[in-house]
């Protein structure tokens, strides 16, 4: 299968699949849910075979596909991933599976819901493979339709507030992101993300620039103080769309800073570094303790959600400023390697949170955390998920949750003591929101009625649960896999940040 | 011996997936079963690992199993240390971890979840012996917060209880503080040494004895007293130290068998013990080891105090834990850690019995733990009765008795000791040992004699329980009080810790202590005629005479000192202080984050602000583009004629 264009494949056929899938019959929605649920595993099955086939010795880009697109302009189509797309993109495909079985008893117009997913999952693994600006824009703003739709139309009851912020806010930021991206064509006369690595900017050329990407990627991920969009959005969002949301759109800006911002602005990186690592240790702290107050589950995961991609954007620049310091080259692998994982972490723990929400949503028809109660007494089983990602969430040692916060908490203590001190509140934040969380709605006697007529997860649910589960304690018990996968490419990535393109 | 120490970790772990996940399968007694033989396989190996390393001499086991990952030259491994302080720790855990799981099937008899507590007892005698087996910090810390989960869902064990899930989120959230500063420190550990591995560690340690650095602040502080004091704020959180204590009590919400399992033998010395592996560091800051003599003098006497004044009477027992974790947090102080060793191992026991007596009790009075309505049950269970006064001649220190070597070498080991703060120790653990007195008379006196206070339908049903719960009693009764006389002399003054602890030449109180002990028979002579010994006789004379002859002198008293019961029934008001000042902060703090700063400033001003902004433009803007012709023919004219003016004139 080496010969086969693996990504195109991995891209268009959840696009095409999503095209037949829109113009099924409205009756045949046994049929939507199956073609759906099978495309789904056919691009999981080919991202395996990425994994199979993939060097992780080598730092190129790999599965590499040119060809002309719009020759005009000099944009072409290419493609290619290295070790940090490829486990995003692993990730992706496999949350995309769970997220069609978290939709499958969506009654209303469930063919176009499918459909909208499946374009999604092809704009989303095209942003990993996007090698050439323009392609990467495309897909990135591709994006925003289906999620639109999604909100727009099997949202909550405040949905169209929602969808509109979610939309202006995201387009807001990556309109910044169009003029740099023009300005770099411009002056490089191509779209390549090679030429743009190797072109010499001045560093006010690239502060400029790293602010555009800046204020794309941090809506995105999404940063304090553009963060506000995110809880509404999960607060009105279906399930299904909240986990793709949480899972894996909120990595797109993190990956947004490792493609662009610190190979393309490197200079402007270490000079704005000291901004990016406020931000983030806003975000861990400010966010956090905002958490803890929400009544609302969805938000209250929306909150521990920005406060966790705190970590990415924190291990990705906290020690920019020590690159060219041969004491702290081990710790900057750290850091960066820790921003990764906590990507692929967050994708698995933070999908579990909010399949658990919808679990519960399901039965109930309420987020609110007091009418619930002793929930506990009548769902075991679920009970036993809720506690386990509940401590994933908190960063407990032998889950995912733990591993990035740990490497990106070691590496924070080499660029200072207090910056250390501030990522680290989150063991105690962290704890006091999903606990106290866990404690309202799974313990305690049930005073309201109708949780005492809860049924226990059945076997759809379970399946979902238990692969997220797998993962999490997979990852946390044994990291390294992860971690090799991605060696090189972050090795590659910090030379990339650490070469100077003044002068 | 991979596979040896890879079988005892692992057997527990075994019992509690299958226990755990397949509990409808298995029954009950599937699961009391699977668990207790692995268990079994696991400290029947331990004390044959401990038999091994003590008198066959195997050599120290130091390897690692796997990689966990590799960042840059960093690497971070699973792996074991097996050295005398590791085997002494795994047989007591296994042991204890054996007895109680015994235990169990008496005192969760009737219980629904009777399955998923063996799975979680299970689930910690596998977390423990990660944590106690590590041979690095990773794993150190790896162990230090899974014993931390299972004691969080064994305190809240009870779910539908509003008081079990409240103490056991406090227990969880207060040792996350803990655990934050031993995060910093492990952070800083990898920082200065380049490693987590112990034994490179410990290698490189005397290099930076005299290092300075301004991590904190201008002013330079000494590298290692900075990471032992960061190191040792997670002790203090895991082994309830003032002022991260006040989860311990809380704690007493679990059922009775971990309460001895984890929140007396075990878990909660994992602090004494992790400084105790330390030494190597600790020995090296001065000033961390005058912080940690005085926390622990502040603990062991102050807490002491508390449990004078409980009714409950497994809350007698848990500040009693408090009190004696402050005697070994005293000792590592006064770098006397294989005392603190060895008093942990004999507080394992005794304090392991005491609360299963308690719990026997417990069960006899229909879960009634209120000691004001009990009162003569010597004649109802005699067996919980005989091991209770065992137990308690052991925690009072008694000569003989297993305590009274642990306790009396902390005593004099702390007088020895000249560093800053041991004075004030010296006399706090003195006074702590009349204290010590005083409360465990007082349970023993109003719980098993006297008059009896229960009601009658209680009383008619009183009767000794179960063997399952009395032989456990009794396996234990017996180190507590043999034990001391046994091992007393290797451990804190022969070789046994040779090469595990070290301790610098200057600091050595117990070699200086070494000099005058000849024999277990001196040591107790010794003890007879030492103030310790007539402390204890004071407590037990005076709890004698007024909970035996004088019932309503204890009420009179209580009143002429009301302001102090007060203040020690409030805890010295340090529950409010967490509770209504801590988290009320984090709440409120919150809250003015999220209505300000989310709501009123970003989505307020600048976001929906922008929006209107954006729509106020609009509408002004709108005006000038009504569509009335004239409007535009009328506007074009004045333009025509503004320009016609510029280029005229």
């Amino acid at each position: 299968m080496n010969n086969w264009p693996l990504l195109s494949l991995l891209i268009w056929l959840p696009m095409v699949g999503g095209m037949v899938v829109m113009f099924l019959r409205e009756e045949r929605q046994a049929l939507a849910r199956w073609v759906s649920l099978l495309v789904t595993l056919v691009v999981f099955l080919l991202s395996l075979q990425l994994w199979l086939g993939f060097d992780n010795q080598s730092s190129a880009m790999q599965f590499v596909e040119q060809a002309q697109w719009v020759p005009a302009i000099h944009a072409r189509y290419h493609l290619g991933i290295d070790g940090i797309a490829l486990p995003l993109i692993l990730m992706t495909t496999l949350v995309m599976v769970l997220v069609v079985l978290a939709g499958w008893h969506v009654s209303q117009r469930i063919e176009q819901f499918m459909a909208a997913f499946l374009l999604l999952e092809g704009f989303m693994i095209g942003v990993f493979c996007a090698l050439d600006a323009l392609l990467f824009y495309v897909f990135f703003e591709g994006m925003l339709i289906p999620m639109f739709l999604i909100i727009g139309i099997w949202g909550g009851p405040n949905r169209v507030y929602a969808t509109l912020k979610f939309f202006l806010y995201t387009f807001f930021g990556s309109v910044f992101m169009l003029i740099g991206l023009i300005y770099l064509y411009l002056k490089t006369g191509s779209w390549a993300l090679a030429d743009w690595y190797a072109q010499p900017l001045s560093l006010n050329e690239q502060i400029w620039l790293f602010l555009g990407f800046l204020l794309a990627f941090a809506v995105k991920i999404p940063m304090w103080p553009v963060h506000t969009w995110l809880p509404d959005a999960h607060v009105e969002a279906p399930t299904a769309g909240s986990v793709v949301l949480a899972a894996v759109m909120l990595k797109i800006g993190g990956f947004g800073f490792i493609r662009f911002s610190l190979p393309v602005t490197p200079d402007a990186s270490q000079e704005l570094a000291w901004l990016m690592i406020a931000l983030s240790l806003v975000a861990v702290v400010y966010v956090g303790l905002v958490a803890l107050v929400q009544a609302d589950m969805k938000k209250l995961i929306a909150y521990s959600s920005i406060s966790h991609m705190g970590f990415v954007t924190l291990g990705l620049f906290v020690l920019l400023g020590a690159l060219a310091d041969p004491a702290r080259q081990d710790a900057i692998k750290l850091a960066m390697d820790g921003a990764v994982v906590q990507m692929i972490s967050h994708g698995f723990v933070s999908a579990a949170m909010f399949l658990g929400v919808g679990v519960l949503y399901d039965r109930m028809h309420t987020r609110m955390i007091k009418d619930y109660g002793g929930v506990a007494q009548v769902m075991p089983w679920f009970t036993l998920f809720a506690v386990f990602f509940a401590m994933a969430n908190s960063g407990l040692p032998g889950t995912s949750g733990f591993v990035g916060e740990f490497m990106v908490i070691l590496a924070s203590f080499q660029a200072g003591f207090w910056l250390a001190f501030l990522a680290a509140t989150t063991l105690i934040l962290g704890a006091a929101y999903t606990l106290w969380m866990v404690k309202r709605v799974m313990f305690g006697e049930i005073h309201n009625p109708e949780v005492k007529k809860l049924e226990d997860i059945g076997s759809r649910e379970a399946a979902m649960l238990t692969v997220l589960a797998v993962l999490v304690l997979a990852i946390g018990v044994w990291p390294e896999p992860l971690l090799d996968m991605m060696n090189i490419s972050v090795t590659h990535l910090i030379e990339l940040a650490a070469r100077s393109k003044l002068g | 011996m991979t596979a040896l120490y890879l079988s005892i970790v692992l057997a527990p772990l075994f019992g509690a997936v299958i226990a755990g996940l397949f509990r409808n399968w298995i029954g009950r007694g599937g699961a009391h079963w699977v668990t207790i033989v692995s268990v079994a396989v696991s400290a029947g190996l331990s004390l044959y690992a401990l038999y091994g390393h003590v008198v066959l001499d195997w050599p120290v086991y130091n390897e690692n199993l796997y990689t966990w990952l590799v960042a840059g030259n960093y690497g971070f491994h699973i792996g074991f240390l097996v050295d005398h302080l590791t085997v002494l720790m795994m047989s007591v855990v296994t042991f204890v971890s054996l007895m109680v799981h015994i235990y169990t099937i008496g005192y969760m008899h009737d219980d629904p979840g009777y399955q998923r507590f063996f799975s979680y007892i299970s689930l910690f005698t596998f977390s423990m012996l990660v944590l106690v087996m590590a041979n690095n910090f990773l794993q150190l810390f790896v162990g230090w917060e899974a014993v931390g989960l299972v004691s969080y869902l064994l305190i809240g064990f009870w779910f539908k209880r509003e008081t079990a899930v409240t103490a056991n989120m406090k227990a969880f959230l207060v040792n996350r503080v803990g655990d934050f500063g031993f995060l910093l420190g492990i952070a800083g550990v990898l920082m200065v040494f380049g490693s987590l591995d112990y034994a490179t560690v410990f290698a490189a340690a005397p290099a930076h004895a005299t290092e300075t650095v301004t991590w904190v602040g201008s002013q330079p502080w000494s590298v290692m007293t900075i990471l032992c004091l960061l190191l040792f704020v997670g002790a203090m959180g895991k082994s309830a130290q003032v002022p991260l204590h006040v989860w311990l009590p809380d704690s007493m919400e679990g059922p009775t068998p971990i309460s001895a399992l984890i929140h007396a033998a075990t878990m909660v010395t994992a602090g004494i013990f992790m400084v105790a592996r330390m030494s190597p560091l600790y020995e090296l800051s001065e000033t961390a080891l005058s912080f940690i003599l005085v926390i622990g003098a502040i603990t062991a006497l102050f807490m002491g105090l508390v449990g004078l004044v409980q009714n409950d009477i497994k809350r007698v027992v848990a500040y009693s834990t408090l009190s004696q974790l402050g005697y070994m947090t005293v000792a590592l102080g006064a770098s006397a850690y294989s005392a603190a060793i060895f008093h942990l191992m004999t507080h394992a026991f005794f304090k392991a019995l005491l609360f299963l007596a308690a719990g026997s009790v417990i069960i006899a009075m229909h879960h009634e733990q209120d000691m004001r309505k009990m009162g003569g049950l010597r004649k109802y269970m005699p067996w919980t009765f005989l091991t209770a006064w065992v137990g308690t001649l052991a925690l009072t220190g008694m000569p003989g008795f297993s305590g009274f070597f642990s306790k009396d070498a902390i005593i004099e080991a702390v007088h020895h000791a000249d560093r800053a703060g041991s004075d004030f120790a010296y006399w706090s653990v003195l006074l702590g040992v009349l204290i010590t007195a005083l409360y465990s008379f007082r349970m023993i006196y109003l719980t098993f004699h006297g008059q009896e206070r229960m009601d009658e339908k209680t009383r008619s049903h009183l009767h000794e329980s179960p063997w399952v719960v009395t032989l456990p009693l009794v396996v234990l009764a017996i180190p507590s009080v043999v034990i001391g006389w046994l091992t007393f002399e290797p451990i804190l003054f022969g070789d046994f810790f040779d090469g595990v602890i070290f301790v610098q030449p200057a600091h050595d109180v117990l070699a200086r202590m070494g000099e005058d002990v000849h024999g277990g028979l001196s040591f107790v002579l010794h003890g007879l005629t030492g103030a310790p010994f007539y402390l204890a006789l004071t407590g037990f004379a005076v709890a004698s005479w007024v909970y035996l002859k004088q019932p309503e002198l204890a009420e009179r008293m209580a009143r002429l000192f009301a302001p102090l019961v007060s203040l020690l029934e409030r805890k010295y008001f340090m529950d409010d202080l967490y509770m209504k000042v801590l988290a009320g902060l984090g709440r409120v703090s919150g809250t003015a984050l999220w209505k300000a700063g989310d709501q009123t400033v970003i989505d307020g001003l600048l976001v929906n602000g922008s929006a209107k902004t954006v729509g106020f433009m609009a509408g002004v803007l709108r005006h000038l583009q009504t569509g009335r012709i004239y409007h535009y023919v009328f506007a074009m004219l004045a333009g025509v004629v503004v320009l016609a003016a510029h280029f005229l004139f």
